[in-house]
């Protein structure tokens, strides 16, 4: 799921449950998930991006 | 100095000699309970009939040639996040009311086996999510030299309890910081030991893998008292005050000193300049993803204290202080995928600060990059930048609730304002007691009374 996407559920949700305050802390929130998605020891499918893989990990 | 001021390896000997008496330490404690906390609020629960007992108990034992150790008799206090037999843990929220532990918890029993009289239960901030202690069924605690400040949290009720004399050391908890912070604010010197060196059961979790039990205390030699009994092990206390020539520390530059209040960056620099002179060597280290720990700390901590309060959320929502159950709430919207994400990320966060440690005997930085915020405030101004004051406060600290390593606070100096600063020194994986040695080695030199 996109983060876009998940935080425009997110924020429905909370209003839906009458937590409007959650709004500000979902926006935080969906900045520092976009920063962990982007460092660079995520793994890919293609297998490219292995830099930061322990070498006993497999 | 006062009795109840002094540390407990110094007045351990005096209680063994029948100098003094545990009953009369006890009663000195109580008295200052009673005259501080109608303002500083740091404690929940005092025990005061329990406390008289306990001591008169130890008393008794001692004068019959019993001495169980250099915490028989001994004054301490709790964070009230911890088990203590027949007594409410309120975790100061009132989703705890009328809760009553049945037994202590594991690091309590082996307190009280070692004598320890518990003169009460501290204030903390709810659940211990918050590093202010503001936000509290009990209400805030205020910083002893300042009331109009945080004593630093969640483990704040302890700090206030051992830097006014309330208690002669305290059990605290730190998931994200939550000993060194208050520890730090107050003056005082605060343990965090290795994950898993000192046990959790009975223990009102916040997140499960960053949980850590550990003292407040006064000086690195309680610390590595209380650390022995924590772990189950015999006091042995610390080899004597050792040269500091030729201990070898790093300093991680970079984001650590990012954002650091001025006079936080002076002391910490001049006590950096009388290690040196001491003999220390000092070098710089780089932590390569360090602007990451934020991110990885906050989708751990969240998700894993949002998994254990839903349930509760879901019934008694409103019994939570606001600022703490929409933390709660925020926690039930982090996905599976992001969780698994950040704990790849801590292992890359261990693995380079266990390579930063090679070779070298520990880190060094600061432990809080501000002094003592205000209560009320949601910001404090630093290099420039507002920062938000959970940031802020968690800045230096959550790195090894991450990881894992020991790290302790000891003082390094004061604002302008008398306000204390911290330095802190971390260790390796599973060693904390060759960390306090090494912090037992330096800490004149941090304090800045030698060298």
């Amino acid at each position: 799921m996109t983060i876009k996407i998940w935080l425009h559920n997110a924020v429905r949700d909370a209003e839906r449950r009458n937590l409007p305050q959650l709004r500000v802390l979902l926006e935080t929130l969906a900045r520092s998930t976009s920063a962990l998605r982007a460092a660079d020891w995520n793994e890919d499918a293609t297998g490219e991006f292995e830099a930061n893989r322990e070498p006993d990990a497999r | 100095m006062h009795a109840e001021n002094r540390t407990i390896q110094s007045i351990a000997p005096a209680l063994q000699a029948r100098e003094i008496t545990s009953e009369a330490i006890t009663e000195a404690c109580l008295a200052e309970i009673a005259a501080k906390n109608p303002t500083l609020n740091a404690f929940i629960t005092v025990l005061a009939d329990d406390a008289r007992a306990q001591a008169r108990e130890s008393d008794r034992e001692m004068n019959a040639g019993r001495y169980r150790g250099p915490l028989h008799g001994v004054p301490l206090s709790l964070k009230d996040l911890l088990d203590l037999r027949g007594t409410t843990t309120t975790a100061a929220s009132r989703v705890r009311e009328g809760h009553i532990a049945q037994a202590d918890a594991p690091a309590v029993a082996r307190l009280r086996e070692a004598g320890a009289v518990f003169v009460g239960k501290c204030n903390l901030h709810e659940f211990a999510l918050g590093t202010t202690n503001e936000d509290s069924a009990f209400g805030a605690a205020h910083h002893p030299l300042d009331a109009s400040r945080s004593p630093g949290g969640s483990s704040g009720g302890s700090a206030i309890s051992v830097a006014t004399g309330m208690a002669f050391a305290s059990i605290g908890t730190d998931t994200g910081g939550s000993i060194r912070i208050p520890s730090a604010a107050c003056g005082l010197v605060g343990l965090k030991p290795s994950l898993r060196e000192v046990p959790t059961g009975g223990v009102v979790p916040l997140s499960p893998t960053m949980d850590h039990v550990g003292p407040l205390c006064r000086s690195v030699d309680d610390a590595a008292l209380l650390f022995d009994v924590l772990r189950g092990a015999q006091p042995g206390g610390l080899r004597p005050a050792s040269d500091a020539r030729g201990v070898r520390l790093a300093i991680p530059r970079g984001y650590f000193f990012a954002l650091l209040d001025q006079q936080v960056a002076s002391s910490f620099d001049l006590a950096c300049e009388r290690l040196r002179n001491a003999g220390v060597i000092v070098d710089d280290a780089d932590i390569p993803h360090a602007s990451d720990i934020a991110a990885v700390y906050l989708h751990i901590v969240l998700a894993e204290a949002a998994a254990y309060h839903a349930k509760t959320l879901e019934s008694r929502a409103d019994e939570y202080t606001q600022p703490v159950r929409l933390r709660l709430e925020m926690g039930r919207y982090i996905l599976a995928e992001d969780y698994i994400r950040a704990l790849r990320g801590r292992e890359v966060l261990r693995r380079e600060v266990s390579a930063v440690l090679e070779g070298r005997d520990g880190l060094l930085l600061p432990s809080l990059a501000v002094p003592a915020t205000k209560l009320g405030v949601s910001a404090v101004r630093v290099g420039g930048l507002d920062e938000p004051v959970r940031n802020i406060t968690l800045r230096l600290t959550q790195l090894f609730n991450v990881t894992g390593h020991p790290a302790v606070t000891v003082p390094c100096g004061a604002t302008v304002e008398g306000l204390p600063i911290g330095a802190q020194l971390v260790g390796h994986l599973g060693r904390t007691t060759e960390l306090l040695h090494v912090a037992r080695a330096t800490e004149r030199y941090l304090r800045g009374i030698g060298g």
